[in-house]
């Protein structure tokens, strides 16, 4: 369903003025135990609050409840927050009404509080609350969206007000996530150096080489200046076949990187030729990573300017 | 010790007062105004409809302008009227420093109002008006 067409725009139209939620007491009369809970967690110094002679020596008759507290009066509490009643107010059907239209996420902008007079203990605060008005869609940071604004009326066990509160809502259709041909997060750069660009210059040219030492023919990864087996810094490569198989494995679900999607397969594969890198698995899912698996080397291009080898389950021919 | 409504002058500036975000004053403030919706106590829940982490609510925001505008004003003021427009959300870690000026008087009633703001590290949590009715007389 559209939210531009006309019938729609009749029907929010026809809120305007309603009554959301009829007139409701609030649970308990404002009360001391109420009034320090709240003073102690904002840290408010004022006397008047819990202090009798204090609030005496300002010219009232006694501790009055902090003005900000109005809403906290008419809350419906724990058991009601938890367990909703299944009875549909008005403002569920305009919520409902809402949604149709597409505006199913909400925020709220604005709150305006005019109190008439301050609160006392055994003062008992009702709640009634009215659409003020409908805005017509307007475009926002969030999205496409409509300020919903309403009036809360809150009356004291007589009739009389003792304040008012105008809530506005922006009720939104959330932006669409990001396009597709958005760029992606970059992944993590690797820290190279002259010790180990070489690696990186063949990935980039899809070649799986292997570091070896020049003397003693020793193979060896992750690169490095020296040869741990004889101590030559003498070296060159060879291409690695790019068989290998499962040594050991993990699935990583947490912390995530926006560059990767997960659950992602972090592997240590072992090379035909001997030597160890860890790479991504690709095309298996995480329950069927085995360790000792025969893989087969592929290729990553997730960045422009950057390639790894990820290594896939051999197929029975490839082992 | 109270202001009284001649000597504050349209202008004046209230002394800034910074409150840390604990994680313990954000969920003690929600319960303290019976607000138990889970994104002001649940960090995984919190997450789960788009938040970093918990943050603090609504009514609290209103109570904290109230401590704000009153420690400045004195236990006489009598607050009349608190409206605020909404921000960057309060999330526990972060600190938010509170700033107002007094923007107009109304000797009508001795009404001040005070323009105030609340910004924490994302941006301005609050911005807003709190109008106060303040005693006559010398102090």
């Amino acid at each position: 369903m559209s939210g531009a067409g006309e019938d729609y725009e009749e029907l929010l139209r026809a809120w305007v003025g309603r009554e959301l939620v009829a007139r409701r007491p609030g649970q308990d009369p404002v009360n001391v135990p109420m009034i320090r809970h709240w003073v102690e967690a904002m840290e408010d110094p004022n006397p008047v609050y819990l202090d009798e002679d204090a609030a005496k020596a300002t010219g009232r008759d006694g501790v009055v409840a902090p003005a900000s507290m109005i809403q906290a009066w008419t809350m419906r509490g724990y058991a009601a927050t938890v367990h909703p009643s299944a009875e549909r107010s008005g403002f569920d059907e305009l919520v409902a009404l809402l949604a149709e239209g597409g505006y199913t996420s909400v925020v709220a902008t604005d709150s305006e509080l005019e109190f008439e007079r301050e609160l006392v203990p055994g003062d008992h605060v009702s709640v009634e609350e009215h659409v003020e008005s409908i805005s017509a869609e307007k475009q926002t940071g969030l999205g496409a969206g409509r300020f919903v604004s309403t009036v809360k009326t809150y009356r004291d066990a007589s009739g009389e007000v003792v304040a008012t509160q105008r809530w506005r809502t922006l009720r939104y259709r959330p932006a669409e996530k990001p396009a597709p041909d958005k760029p992606k997060a970059l992944r993590p750069r690797p820290a190279i150096n002259p010790d180990n660009a070489f690696w990186f210059e063949a990935a980039r040219e899809h070649r799986l080489v292997v570091q070896r030492c020049a003397d003693c023919k020793s193979l060896r990864h992750p690169p490095g200046p020296c040869c741990p087996q004889c101590g030559s810094f003498a070296w060159d490569t060879v291409e690695s076949s790019g068989r290998g198989h499962v040594y050991t494995f993990t699935v990583n679900h947490h912390p995530r990187h926006p560059a990767f999607d997960y659950p992602l397969v972090v592997a240590v594969i072992e090379l035909a030729e001997g030597t160890r890198l860890i790479a991504n698995m690709a095309g298996v899912e995480p329950a069927d990573v085995a360790v000792g698996m025969p893989v087969v080397l592929d290729w990553i291009d997730p960045d422009p300017d950057l390639s790894l080898p990820v290594f896939r389950p051999a197929a029975h021919e490839e082992r | 010790m109270s202001r009284v409504y001649d000597e504050v002058a349209v202008g004046d500036e209230l002394p800034e007062l910074a409150i840390p975000l604990t994680r313990t004053m954000i969920v003690a403030t929600a319960l303290a105004s019976r607000d138990y919706q889970d994104v002001h106590h649940d960090p995984a829940l919190a997450r789960e409809r788009g938040s970093k982490d918990v943050f603090m609510n609504i009514l609290t925001t209103n109570g904290l302008v109230d401590r704000y505008v009153t420690s400045w004003a004195g236990p006489a003021a009598r607050v009349k009227a608190i409206r605020i427009r909404l921000g960057a959300p309060n999330h526990p870690g972060d600190t938010m420093v509170l700033t107002g000026t007094v923007s107009a008087k109304h000797d009508d009633g001795r009404r001040v109002e005070i323009a105030v703001r609340g910004v924490n590290a994302i941006g301005p949590h609050v911005t807003g008006t709190a109008v106060v009715e303040l005693p006559g007389g010398a102090a």
